[in-house]
């Protein structure tokens, strides 16, 4: 019973001592960033590797993420002689919803996972320590560069999955199934509203974007240095994002629908 | 610390230890500037412990480790940063950077720390590479090297800042006989050419004894025995013979702890 106890309270340091190493280590890198500016290059490789190189699933995921919402939604809407309001259907799913939380769920499995393998193994081949040696701090010259780039790049895809999911929505509903072109984009552009739909979302996905990186990062940077360490990393940077990401998603519906 | 003492690096007391398992218990190390200081024992007793202890990548539970007369684990970020610049680590592995060339490599710490034009980092690399001659390998990228290899161009990205000491991580380890002595040759030549202060961890007896000046044992945290080596050879402590002519029993036991021979055996017999 004692030991039971015992052990209940070890836990609970050992939690409140490893959330208080990763917010420190959070904050560091939150100020590595700021002087970051100065060396755009690093910057840029990053933005290369985690943003452009997520860009082919983004476009074709939500290309049919779209073609579906316009079918589901065509099918739904005919029954009420509704049909001309798909447009306004596929763009708010879009923009309020599916953009940033498939785009997050993506991402982290593409871009998310492979940070952490390649900080874990650089962790596991000891060229972290290699850079701390180089008087290099791995904080600022790795974690921050790429918390930085994901930051940037995930509102961007989150943007570019939407365009092309109301792109898809409009081949499907338009070309194949009829619907009229002008009732389409009209009642798309009268019903959508900037403030209330397109920020909300851009706001999801900034946030998304911050924590689903942050997890690979961090998973990365505090691995088991070894192959078996590495690999459960990866699995709990795709597996944390999921939770954290549809979690955080009713949080912040909750928030502003009030 | 008084000028007369010309040790770079003095150890006092350290105590570490991970989890239940005591590393160091109480280890007192001089390292004379300018000598080449081999620290040996057996494998795990925590020999790449005490580099990253002298690195700063580590902290001490107790004990001091002074580089220049300052406290190393007392340091703050920023000054211990600073402190790494003026030290040179060669890693087992070589940890070299996988996404770049041999070249970039040997720039990397060029171009982070000082504002060189690339035209003199060139030079500058070149000249790296010349001493340990692998100047017809910069285009490579470190999966094309041989391990030797590898180690030689670690070795020239850790003399790139110039550093006052170097600490060298195992670096005979799984080499074959010819890189082993370029080696060899190659850390005994940098130091007294670039007027360096060594420090090898090691248990490859033959090649350490052949240069170094100064050796340290250690064992189950201890310090067992230091001096010359030709001290090293001729002691007579047991301890020390066992290392020294790698004998598989005597006060290192051959035997990792546990309960009798017999009666781990009959235990067997009672389920």
């Amino acid at each position: 019973m004692f030991d039971w106890f015992a052990q209940l309270g070890k836990n609970t340091i050992e939690f409140y001592a490893r959330l208080g190493r990763e917010v420190l280590l959070f904050i560091q890198t939150l100020l590595a960033i700021v002087p970051l500016f100065l060396r755009p290059g690093l910057i840029l490789q990053q933005l290369y590797s985690v943003g452009v190189r997520s860009m082919l699933i983004i476009i074709v995921s939500g290309f049919f993420v779209g073609m579906v919402l316009g079918l589901q939604g065509y099918n739904t809407l005919v029954d009420f002689g509704a049909e001309e309001s798909l447009g306004v259907i596929v763009a708010l799913s879009l923009v309020r919803e599916l953009g940033p939380v498939v785009t997050a769920l993506l991402f982290a499995g593409r871009a998310g996972s492979a940070l952490t393998a390649e900080i874990g193994l650089m962790k596991a081949t000891e060229q972290l320590s290699g850079l701390e040696m180089m008087a290099v701090n791995p904080v600022n010259r790795i974690l921050a560069p790429r918390l930085l780039a994901g930051i940037i790049s995930m509102p961007l895809l989150a943007a570019l999955f939407s365009a092309v999911g109301i792109f898809g929505g409009y081949l499907v509903g338009v070309d194949l199934l009829g619907v009229d072109e002008g009732s389409y984009w009209s009642q798309m552009q009268e019903k959508v509203d900037f403030d209330q739909d397109i920020v909300n979302g851009v706001i999801k996905s900034f946030v998304f974007g911050i924590v689903t990186t942050w997890i690979a990062v961090y998973e990365g940077y505090s691995c088991i240095p070894t192959s078996e360490g590495v690999s459960r990393a990866t699995t709990r940077t795709v597996v944390y994002s999921a939770l954290v990401v549809l979690g955080l998603d009713f949080l912040l519906t909750a928030l502003m629908l009030e | 610390m008084p000028e007369a003492d010309n040790n770079i690096v003095r150890i006092r007391d350290l105590h570490f230890s991970r989890g239940h398992s005591k590393i160091f218990n109480g280890i007192d190390i001089d390292i004379p500037k300018g000598k080449v200081t081999a620290i040996m024992g057996p494998s795990g007793t925590g020999k790449t412990t005490l580099l990253k202890l002298i690195g700063g990548q580590l902290k001490p539970q107790k004990g001091t480790v002074h580089f220049h007369g300052e406290n190393i684990p007392a340091m703050k970020t920023k000054k211990l940063y600073d402190v790494r610049k003026k030290m040179g680590m060669l890693f087992q592995s070589g940890a070299l950077l996988t996404d770049m060339t041999v070249f970039d490599n040997i720039a990397f710490p060029l171009r982070e720390h000082t504002e060189l034009p690339e035209v003199m980092i060139r030079d500058m690399v070149l000249m790296k590479l010349q001493a340990v001659g692998l100047r017809g390998a910069r285009d490579l990228n470190p999966s094309q090297l041989s391990g030797g290899m590898a180690r030689r161009v670690a070795l020239a990205r850790a003399i790139a800042l110039d550093p006052e000491m170097i600490l060298y991580d195992e670096p005979f380890t799984g080499q074959d006989p010819i890189s082993m002595g370029v080696l060899v040759e190659l850390i005994r030549s940098m130091n007294d050419a670039l007027e360096l202060t060594s420090v090898i961890v090691s248990h490859d007896i033959q090649e350490t004894l052949a240069i170094a000046d100064k050796i340290y044992i250690i064992s189950q945290g201890k310090i067992i025995g230091h001096g010359s080596p030709q001290e090293m050879n001729e002691s007579d402590s047991p301890w020390i013979n066992q290392f020294v002519h790698g004998e598989a029993d005597g006060p290192v036991p051959f035997h990792y702890p546990s309960r009798s021979y017999k009666d781990d055996m009959l235990a067997g017999q009672i389920n």
